[in-house]
């Protein structure tokens, strides 16, 4: 009886957790229509979209072109050990690049952004909602989904693929760097396999994945912070679920994406 | 059925601009509002008086329309705002102005930007005229020279005055005022306190105002609603409060005269 109460308490548990998840999954849903219903009617506050694509992107640009630089440099002395096995090393270039442009550059470039713009969007509208900014923005008969959350997303959705581009662009500087510049890889062969192996499409298809990555981050965030509660205990854990759960959400969407681009959109 | 002297249906609500009736909210199991039944007459000064946890805020909440009662009707004006959609309700709290416990400025924003703010959202006018209407209303409120600063950098009462210059800006019909003088020293209370008479009688607007602090609300109010365990208990003129035989609101002013 006991062992069977155990596992009545242990199914109800996981239950519980799973309607939690379903429930808050669908509670963002409805929060990001309202967005993009709230995006649909003037006033469009191009200014404020403008701040919040500087924040974005310009202000994500130095860890972005950090990450890239190193990512492709390592990743380049990583594959070249396992390239020469097989005495295949002058492929390093294409290998690095198409795992860059497909996988890592988009992936990379969306974990530096949730960390850095993910969480500050949390604390900036999670510190609004406790000290009852929003809710006087409310009283002002200012939708505050319109004022605070579409400028955001929009700016996330434009500025995240732009990032990834530069990622993509930096990581491939690394790489020739590392491979033709430190590794004495021939710099014919090294650009040649480039140009024989990699496709438009590569970089397209991690760019797709870009904007739905920066939707999200902005979207989690926003989410989260909208509906602090609690003080400043409750900012922080606000802060804290959006780079979890906007990081969770990156890696479940890469797995989704991919299987449908590739399904959908074969090279 | 009455009618105004042109023969045309005249609303009961006509002399009221707020009218709630039978409203009661819960949050799960705890029941906070029960049955409240309340009427603020056009260009009157009305305050909600109870202890924390009473049930003030909550009702304040539902007069704005940020949260809906469970049960019961809030007439703003001759509308039941309680039927509204969020669009209805944008435009029913544009007649509206309110200041908050903690003033709720925001601090982005500078003292003039946060003071423009309703005029950038609703109107057309220049920037000029903006500036102009700011500084206005900064006056009415007694403050001068403080544009550039941001609300981190003001006291607690003066934040509370660029709170209400900018409440009073777009020339509302009724000041709502979330707990005035909490927080503040006796000084600035009176100031507070002189503030809001000072406006209903200058600009002529309706004011409710929620508050615990008697002191002020005997100083403030044309009519006062006492507010205990979600139920109105008392509803008279602060001379008649003073005379009333319920226990709560008896106990509630010996407290009172006993610190004075």
């Amino acid at each position: 009886m006991k062992a069977l109460d155990a596992i009545s308490r242990g199914l109800a548990f996981v239950g519980a957790l799973v309607l939690a998840a379903l429930s808050e999954t669908g509670a963002v849903a409805n929060f990001f229509a309202r967005t993009l219903v709230a995006s649909l009617s003037p006033p469009y506050r191009l200014n404020l979209f403008f701040q919040q694509a500087e924040f974005v992107g310009f202000g994500s640009l130095f860890i972005v072109l950090l990450t890239g630089t190193f990512t492709g440099a390592v990743f380049t002395l990583e594959s070249v050990q396992a390239l020469q096995r097989v005495g295949m090393e002058s492929m390093v270039g294409s290998t690095v690049i198409l795992a860059v442009a497909r996988e890592l550059g988009p992936v990379l470039t969306a974990l530096m952004v949730t960390g850095r713009v993910g969480s500050s969007m949390a604390t900036e509208l999670g510190t609004m909602r406790v000290s009852e900014q929003i809710d006087a923005m409310e009283v002002m008969a200012v939708d505050p989904v319109k004022y605070l959350v579409v400028p955001r997303l929009f700016a996330g959705a434009i500025m995240v693929p732009c990032l990834t581009m530069l990622f993509d662009l930096v990581a491939c500087v690394g790489s020739y760097g590392v491979g033709v510049g430190i590794l004495d890889i021939d710099e014919g062969a090294f650009v040649e396999r480039i140009r024989w192996y990699l496709d438009p499409y590569d970089f397209t298809h991690g760019l797709w994945k870009s904007i739905v990555f920066g939707i999200v981050i902005t979207l989690i965030g926003c989410y989260k912070g909208f509906h602090a509660e609690g003080g400043a205990r409750g900012v922080g854990m606000a802060t804290t679920q959006a780079v979890v759960i906007g990081s969770i959400a990156i890696f479940v969407l890469d797995y989704v994406m991919t299987s449908v681009l590739i399904q959908f959109m074969p090279v | 059925m009455r009618r105004s002297f042109d023969g045309r249906p005249k609303s009961r609500y006509s002399c009221v601009v707020i009218h709630i009736e039978g409203v009661y909210k819960s949050f799960g199991e705890h029941a906070v509002l029960k049955g409240i039944n309340l009427d603020v007459k056009a260009g009157t000064t009305r305050v909600i008086l109870g202890v924390s946890g009473s049930g003030k805020t909550v009702l304040m909440k539902n007069i704005i329309g940020l949260m809906r009662p469970d049960r019961g009707q809030v007439v703003i004006d001759g509308e039941d705002i309680t039927k509204l959609d969020n669009a209805g309700l944008l435009k029913v709290r544009s007649k509206f102005g309110m200041v908050f416990q903690q003033s709720a400025l925001f601090d982005s924003m500078t003292v003039f930007d946060n003071v423009a703010f309703p005029m950038r959202e609703h109107t057309t006018k220049s920037e000029d005229e903006i500036e102009a209407r700011v500084h206005e209303c900064l006056a009415v409120v007694d403050l001068h020279n403080i544009d550039t600063k941001f609300p981190s950098e003001l006291s607690g009462g003066m934040r509370k005055r660029v709170g209400l210059a900018r409440a009073i800006v777009l020339q509302p019909k009724c000041v709502l005022y979330d707990e005035p003088t909490t927080g503040l020293d006796p000084l600035t209370t009176e100031s507070v306190d002189q503030m809001i008479i000072g406006t209903n009688r200058r600009l002529k607007v309706t004011s409710v105002v929620i508050s615990h602090d008697i002191g002020s609300a005997l100083a403030v109010a044309d009519r006062i609603a006492v507010i205990n365990k979600g139920e109105i208990v008392e509803d008279a003129t602060p001379e008649e409060l003073r005379q009333s035989q319920h226990p709560f609101v008896q106990e509630f002013l010996h407290c009172w005269f006993k610190k004075q």
